[in-house]
């Protein structure tokens, strides 16, 4: 018993090194900008870049469509194919994984290929098209999660009585969605929205092949650039990801949909 | 010195103990049940016995041999869980043969003791199976013979009946009763249904806080209970309390009603004990000889076919009683003054 | 169509057309935005620039500077994926067979969580800050113990450096997914095997680990694909120094290099192969191990 006591710790303690040492690294060197003291200067520096300001501003919005066009896409369908197609089910969870299988980069090199300002539908001809197109790439490489929570949230609610009882008080489809399906699955879907916004926020290469002017290129750019700074960015992205699961974590835990489900 | 020998067993918790100075002995080839609600230390017993515990102190013997510090996989003890834990990655057969196999058994062998075995449970023809494909009685099945094949020298079983269907329930405790009295093999059965307990075990242990309250055979159990709370646990039970008079002639009072049990009773005059009568004990009208006539008005009937039920209202409490359907006469009316008599003999005297 | 479609009650057919209203976008997305673009990457590989049928392009792939480009993406890949498997698989089995306090696994399975999820640039940067040149530990290392990590030919841009790297968000990602599997090894799975004689080592091998073999597999080809597409941290971290698969294709579409685009779908048409490959080998191991399974 004590044996495995030891050995659980032995590895926690190593996994806990590894994992720590980078966050303080990063940490550590975002401080050291003015030369012997420990200083936020470079924090300052970034937060008064405007371009920091600027494309930073340009990712937050993005994610927020995309985390808006996914739950529209993706609420229906999740919520048809139980009640109504259960036999397309496997087909839409290989389609929803398949973002998972597919490198990123050849998704939007196709992108680029199928789209380019000589094919039928020249997306990325115009600035309107080309951010588009990237809110697109972004519900795409979002749909594996938020299929994925979405779906789990479906299942722990009995969606068919849930269906028929709104049909029977007269609501219409829209509604039953609105009103009935998604307060039900919305601890779900904001897991899934959160982890979105995660991902969509520092992301850097459909970004930088679309030659879209993201966060995640700046990063890109200040990393080739500057010393300090790119540290200071990197402790925000970490904080961004930990307050998206942090909130994520939150929601689940108590969520007075959830205290039932457990 | 018995075949299985538990000895001052205790195991604490943390503060809680759960398993208070147990004592028991059980022979060779015995069936015997632990008998007692959830939390009252039987289960943890068995894990202690099994291996899978270790005992805060106390000692377990087999034949003789102290096996309190061996390790569970030394033990060759088998033993059913609840919930069946089938390997399920394994086929029936491969279950099955597992402990053979772990211990090294040629593959002859094996094969041959695994077939008996299957021939052994009724179930020749489902070797190939994985467990998910097989209900949950033959789930049952499988894993009773699966902790069999190796031939161990005990066998425990855990509440083994308690996931499955009333109809199989009752089908398999008696062929798990079949296959232990063929086999000859040393048994305890863990379970908290009094049913169970009472028709399938040579003796019961009923436990309760932790503690061994009545170890006997079935009927001292139910017909002789040494405590209130094995009286009120082990079938249904009427409680009616009284004040000792005079404890040497026997003689108690219900409310005001001096009542005569022709034995001397072990508490002393003027305290408060409780008498108990089995429904069944319990007669309507006034019967001669050596029984306790008590005066009451009927306060409810329930018609449940073959039975009726009657619960009569008399000094000190409610008296429920069971008489047998008789076609030509009807069940007495609520509210009607009647007479139920009981034997001395089997009224019981429990403390208060 | 049949007669007993055209028969359906008229009832029925409305319902039935806002169901197919509610799944379409889905569809009509997927095939816009993920299905004919990897279609039109996948077809372009087997033509030339006068859209002719050609086996050319994938030829390519064989000169010396891509098929190391892509040798060194496999073992990353695969290295990364077995060791975040191997590691992943420790640290969840400490925080839940282990007897660890329940607070920790909690905190862990957070902390895997939001490492799995801080891919890309920063953890590029983070790893800079870390064990880069100045680094936090590379300083320690030398200020202390007076190790010289770069003196002794470490560098983190670097093969090295990379698998270093991709294994913070490999091993926690492994974590994620095994802890459910261990979490369903049942403990009377293990009780039952000891009461039957089973040593833990026996009841290792004959039944936990074919048990969550389907879910060890499945993390380890997800694991390698999640590798073989990570081109933002290898961007970030090594600029474009160390040639791997994904560079080489970013580069190609960026026209940094030699523009010849269809050199281009052959580099994407065999990294969805290599990918695809390894998912095919999951899901086909898989079957033959989950026979036990409903």
């Amino acid at each position: 018993m004590t044996g495995k006591r030891f050995w659980s710790w032995l590895a926690v303690t190593f996994g806990g090194l590894y994992f720590l040492l980078p966050l303080v690294g990063m940490f550590d060197f975002s401080m050291r900008m003015q030369r012997g003291a420990y200083s936020f200067e470079a924090y300052r520096v970034v937060l008064a870049d405007p371009r920091f300001q600027q494309t930073f501003g340009y990712s937050v919005v993005l994610a927020l469509l995309t985390i808006v066009l996914g739950i529209l896409i993706v609420v229906p369908t999740a919520y048809f194919v139980r009640l109504r197609f259960p036999g397309l089910r496997p087909i839409i969870e290989f389609i929803t994984l398949l973002p998972l299988v597919i490198p990123p980069i050849v998704i939007v090199f196709g992108y680029i290929r199928i789209y380019n300002t000589s094919s039928i539908l020249p997306l990325t001809g115009s600035w309107w098209g080309t951010n588009i197109l990237l809110l697109f790439g972004y519900v795409v490489l979002s749909l594996p999660y938020m299929y994925r929570s979405v779906d789990t949230g479906l299942r722990t609610i009995d969606i068919a009585s849930l269906t028929e009882a709104a049909q029977s008080l007269g609501a219409g489809w829209a509604r039953i969605l609105t009103v009935v399906i998604l307060p039900n699955v919305f601890v779900s879907v904001l897991s899934g929205a959160f982890l979105t916004f995660a991902i969509v926020i520092g992301e850097y290469v459909f970004a930088a092949l679309l030659n879209v002017n993201s966060f995640g290129p700046y990063m890109v750019w200040m990393g080739g650039n500057r010393a300090y700074e790119p540290s200071a960015l990197a402790v925000i992205a970490f904080a961004i990801t930990w307050a998206c699961m942090g909130l994520i974590q939150l929601f689940t835990r108590f969520s007075i949909f959830s205290i039932v489900r457990r | 010195m018995a075949f299985l020998d538990i000895q001052h067993l205790e195991k604490a918790f943390g503060a809680m103990r759960v398993v208070k100075d147990f004592n028991l002995g059980v022979e060779k080839g015995e069936f015997v049940s632990f008998l007692g609600p959830s939390g009252c230390g039987k289960t943890t017993v068995l894990r202690m016995v099994a291996g899978f515990e270790t005992p805060t102190s106390g000692a377990i013997c087999i034949e003789g041999r102290n096996i309190t510090g061996l390790p569970a996989n030394r033990r060759n003890i088998g033993m059913v869980f609840q919930a069946y834990a089938l390997f399920p990655n394994l086929t029936v057969e491969e279950n099955i043969g597992f402990g053979l196999k772990v211990a090294g058994e040629g593959k002859a062998a094996t094969r041959s003791r695994v077939g008996e075995m299957l021939e052994l449970i009724g179930l020749p023809q489902l070797g190939g199976r994985y467990p998910f494909q097989l209900s949950g009685g033959q789930q049952q099945r499988v894993a009773l013979a699966r902790a069999l094949a190796p031939r161990p020298q005990v066998l425990l079983l855990d509440e083994p009946l308690s996931a499955l269907d009333a109809k199989i329930r009752i089908s398999l405790r008696e062929e798990i009763r079949r296959i232990q009295r063929d086999l000859g093999i040393t048994t305890i059965f863990v379970t908290h249904d009094q049913e169970e307990a009472l028709s399938m075990s040579d003796r019961v242990v009923v436990m309760h806080q932790g503690i061994a309250d009545q170890v006997g055979t079935p009927f001292e159990i139910y017909n002789r209970p040494t405590t209130r709370f094995v009286a009120q646990f082990v079938g249904s039970l009427n409680l009616l309390d009284a004040n000792v008079v005079d404890a040497a002639a026997g003689k108690v009072l219900l409310g005001d009603v001096p009542v005569s049990l022709n034995r001397p009773l072990l508490g002393r005059s003027g305290e408060r004990i409780s008498l108990a009568a089995r429904p069944e004990i319990v007669t309507l009208g006034r019967s001669d000889g050596d029984h306790v006539v008590l005066a009451g008005r009927i306060a409810d009937v329930h018609f449940l076919g073959s039975v009726i039920r009657i619960r009569v209202a008399v000094e000190g409490g409610l008296l429920s009683l069971d008489t047998f359907n008789q076609p030509d006469r009807p069940p007495p009316l609520l509210g009607t003054p009647v007479e139920v008599s009981v034997s001395h003999r089997d009224l019981l005297v429990l403390a208060a | 169509m049949n007669t007993s479609a055209l028969s359906l009650p008229a009832t029925l057919r409305p319902r039935q057309i806002i169901s197919w209203f509610g799944v379409a976008p889905f569809f009509l997305f997927a095939l816009l935005f993920l299905i004919l673009p990897t279609l039109n990457i996948v077809v372009g590989a087997f033509r030339n620039a006068q859209g002719q049928a050609t086996l050319q392009n994938l030829g390519k792939l064989f000169s010396p500077s891509i098929q190391s480009a892509f040798w060194i993406s496999i073992e990353l890949s695969l290295l990364t994926a077995v060791l975040g498997c191997l590691f992943g698989f420790l640290i969840a089995a400490a925080i839940t067979l282990g007897g660890l306090p329940r607070p920790l696994r909690n905190a862990i399975l957070t902390f895997s969580g939001v490492a799995s999820n801080f891919a890309g640039v920063p953890l590029a940067f983070a790893f800079i800050a870390t064990l880069g040149r100045l680094g936090f530990v590379t300083m320690l290392l030398r200020q202390w113990f007076g190790i010289n990590l770069y003196g002794s030919g470490f560098s983190i841009v670097s093969f090295l450096g990379l698998a270093l790297t991709y294994l913070y968000f490999q091993i926690p990602l492994m974590v994620l997914i095994i802890t459910p599997a261990l979490d369903g090894l049942r403990r009377e799975w293990r009780e039952a095997a000891e009461s039957l004689g089973a040593s833990g080592f026996q009841y290792w091998r004959l039944v936990a680990l074919p048990v969550l073999w389907p879910s060890l597999l499945g993390t380890l080809a997800l694991l390698f694909a999640n590798a073989f597409g990570a081109v933002a941290t290898a961007i970030a971290l090594t600029g474009s120094s160390l040639s791997i698969a994904p560079i080489v294709l970013f580069a190609q579409i960026r026209g940094d290099v030699l523009n010849d685009p269809h050199l281009g779908y052959a580099i994407a048409f065999a990294m969805i192969m290599l990918t695809a490959i390894a998912n095919g080998i999951y899901i086909l191991l898989r079957m033959r191990a989950e026979r036990w399974v409903k």
